[in-house]
């Protein structure tokens, strides 16, 4: 059943392939088109030119993996800002593909590819480009529109996992990567890219790789330039500094200024300093039922009476936070979240 | 196990039916040019996602009527809304309902020039706090209209308009929501010609701290029918209406500049007209920007009639109306908090700046001047507050009328 479906989005999203939509004169109709892999693509392994990366703190989008690469195109370098934000040249491609291992605990086994997100930077504006990997994984297709596929997995402790998964559409895309209007990354900036990588032949720092490959304008003293930690690794910093990472890449990216959430008033980028803006004791504005009864956001030492806690252990559309990119609960990012608010100090309210 | 597994297949089946009306018209919205109508058709659309529009001009949405086309997100298993539009201008959406949608019904943010009419949004069953938040909902908008919209059992407001400018919400009705129609955090709005009945509270008028947009102002309410908003609160506790006391008609909070006129304000049993400071929601807030009194209020030749009745006895306030006034609990109700930077040297506040009441029919009024009265939580049950609406006798400048720049 899932073939005709899958043949279904794809026949849409030929038959619409003549439209002048701005993607659309970007966007080649398949993965392939682009030559930014080795055959068969599906073995997803980059040609000389195009650069894998990863980054520090992940976002959850139901435990799918995801691998990263970077294209820029011929003699062209990235540029940096004093607040360490990067000017990436025209023509840029940052490429991600999100997939299933056939069981978790066999990493690299067998796996499913689900779909890869191009974000492509061109006069200036980056646009988004969603293509879907079909049932042979053989080549993944144009689809504007996104898609609902079924996915399985073996979990990490051994358990079947059954998944409808969501291949946003390109509106969605925008919904998580606009700031001030305009369409952006999330991921690779420098505090997220600061740490090591096992390239083909070596161990070495993202970013002084990319520096000695001649793609990033050089930066002095990458030691000491914010790193963020992996919330991941129980050992990379403390609760509060895995916690505010998590928040920061699941949910900063629409809660901040400028942010789609920013009518919120809640602001959870990791520099974000300022308690209530974070949500201690803030009442909520337009949260409906997802303040799940509860009073404040967060009540310091008390994750059940914090509504964030609530909504990130929700997977009901009108309650869950992040609106978008999943349908579970990412419960290893709940127990952090709930230790960091365990172990928040208690707060008068007049802090 | 094996439940898992057929719900799934269910789910996977309810997709292999649906996926196609829906992926073309999500195509269709992502593909549409400017000066593109988007015909809907006629008939009840099953949705499972959230459907979004997103940086377009000039577009119209349009269905075959409030009961010809009805988007159906009962079965919704993505996204925080049944409709999402963003970062566009002049968007018209009109003739169709949104139902039972798992979040809000349709949310428009950052645009400019924006229509509703002849839009229903409803959740069946009636008021149930597991409803969606808000039914017809701009945010940081301008040039907003709504008319001839319905708004029926939204958990929070039916028609919520947020931190926006220059809007106009008309000749629609709005019941069974916690809040018929409320304007928070917003500047120049004229909400006139409505129909608001069987809610919690009718109108609200609301300005917030610690958000971008504050500084709500100049709100007219006028010619609206506001009866029987008398439903026990229904909102998710932690919601700023949660706090709304049933039997509300209209309640302005921390507002300036708001007239309230020409109003036929019939039988809310608890506060038919309720002008208070954010103090009374006994929240806190750190916001230097913000200010939490109402000024410049006048509400003049609206028409007031409620049956004797017991107030709600859900909410302090209403405990307290009625050990004080027992069934007829006045009309119009006052905190007695006016902003102390308008307060003269002489104690005297000027007109301009006051509350003012003027010529309506069958008008009783309190003030509770909570500043005085409320100093331990027995105090105000001893003593006599304020009734007579001799204080609040001057007139104010009218506000002057909307007008929106709306190019389709």
């Amino acid at each position: 059943m899932s073939k005709i479906y899958f043949l279904i989005f794809i026949l849409i999203g030929f038959s619409f392939s003549f439209s002048t939509h701005p993607v659309l004169d970007h966007a080649f109709p398949k993965l392939s088109d682009y030559k930014f892999f080795k055959q068969p693509i599906s073995k997803q392994l980059p040609k000389q030119n195009i650069i894998p990366y990863t980054i520090a703190s992940p976002l959850f989008s139901d435990y799918a993996e995801k691998l990263r690469f970077i294209s820029l195109p011929e003699n062209t370098i990235i540029t940096h800002n004093k607040d360490h934000s990067f000017n990436y040249p025209e023509g840029t491609f940052l490429i991600k593909t999100f997939y299933y291992p056939d069981d978790f605990r066999n990493p690299n086994g067998s796996r499913r590819l689900i779909e890869t997100r191009l974000l492509k930077k061109i006069r200036s504006e980056w646009i988004a480009i969603p293509y879907v990997w079909n049932n042979d994984q053989t080549e993944a297709v144009l689809s504007l529109a996104g898609a609902r596929t079924n996915v399985s997995w073996i979990h990490y402790d051994g358990s079947p996992m059954n998944l409808l998964y969501s291949v946003p559409n390109m509106n969605q895309c925008k919904s998580c990567h606009v700031h001030k209007n305009i369409l952006k990354p999330i991921g690779p900036k420098i505090r997220n890219l600061n740490h090591e990588f096992s390239y083909e032949h070596e161990i070495m720092n993202q970013l002084e790789k990319w520096i000695a490959l001649g793609i990033l304008e050089s930066l002095d003293n990458i030691d000491l330039l914010p790193s963020t930690v992996n919330y991941e690794n129980s050992d990379d910093g403390n609760i509060k500094e895995r916690a505010r990472a998590w928040l920061d890449i699941n949910c900063a990216h629409c809660h901040r200024s400028g942010g789609p959430a920013e009518t919120s008033g809640l602001y959870l980028t990791i520099e974000e300093n300022n308690f209530r803006a974070l949500g201690v004791y803030k009442p909520p504005v337009a949260a409906g039922r997802g303040s799940g009864k509860r009073k404040y956001n967060i009540v310091p030492g008390h994750p059940e009476k914090s509504i964030m806690e609530f909504r990130i252990n929700s997977t009901d559309p009108g309650i869950m936070m992040p609106e978008l990119s999943r349908k579970l609960i990412h419960k290893e990012g709940l127990e952090l979240i709930r230790a960091w608010i365990k172990n928040m100090p208690k707060i008068h309210l007049s802090y | 196990m094996n439940l898992i597994r057929s719900l799934l297949f269910i789910q996977v089946f309810i997709v292999f039916i649906y996926a196609e009306f829906e992926q073309e018209l999500q195509l269709k919205l992502i593909l549409s040019e400017p000066g593109d109508t988007i015909n809907l058709g006629s008939g009840v659309f099953p949705i499972l996602g959230t459907l979004s529009m997103e940086g377009k001009n000039d577009i119209v949405i349009k269905g075959a009527g409030m009961n010809g086309t009805i988007l159906d997100f009962s079965s919704q298993v993505e996204g925080a809304q049944g409709i999402s539009i963003t970062n566009s201008k002049n968007i018209v959406l009109e003739d169709f309902t949104i139902q039972n949608a798992k979040g809000d019904a349709v949310k428009g943010q950052h645009i400019n020039g924006i229509t509703f009419r002849r839009i229903k949004t409803q959740w069946l069953g009636g008021p149930k706090s597991t409803n969606g938040a808000y039914g017809i909902y701009p945010v940081q908008c301008e040039n907003v209209l709504v008319e001839h919209c319905m708004a029926i059992a939204a958990s929070d407001a039916g028609i919520y308009i947020g931190q926006s400018k220059n809007i106009i919400v008309r000749y629609s009705e709005a019941f069974e929501n916690v809040a018929g129609i409320e304007i928070e955090n917003s500047i120049n709005a004229d909400v006139y010609g409505n129909n608001v009945h069987g809610n919690t509270g009718g109108i609200l008028v609301f300005d917030l701290p610690d958000l971008v947009v504050k500084e709500g102002r100049q709100v007219r309410i006028f010619e609206n029918i506001i009866k029987n908003n008398n439903v026990e609160n229904f909102a998710p506790k932690g919601n700023i209406v949660g706090k709304v006391p049933a039997g509300t008609g209209i309640m302005v909070m921390a507002t300036e500049q708001v007239e309230v006129f020409r109003n036929t304000i019939i039988n809310n049993k608890t506060a038919g007209t309720a002008i208070v400071s954010y103090f009374i929601t006994e929240e806190e807030t750190k916001d230097i920007q913000y200010n939490p009194y109402t000024s410049s209020i006048y509400i003049h030749d609206n028409i007031y009639r409620r049956a004797p009745q017991i107030p709600t006895l859900d909410h302090d306030i209403g405990i307290l109306l009625f050990a004080h006034f027992f069934r007829d609990v006045p009309d119009i109700i006052y905190d007695g908090m006016p902003d102390p930077k308008y307060i003269a040297n002489n104690g005297l506040i000027p007109d301009s700046r006051r509350l003012c009441i003027a010529d309506n029919l069958d008008a009783s009024y309190v003030n509770l001047e909570i500043s005085k009265n409320f100093e331990s939580w027995y105090s105000p049950f001893f003593v006599d507050f304020i009734t007579d609406d001799n204080e609040c006798n001057c007139m104010q400048d009218p506000l002057p009328k909307v007008v929106l720049d709306l190019e389709i």
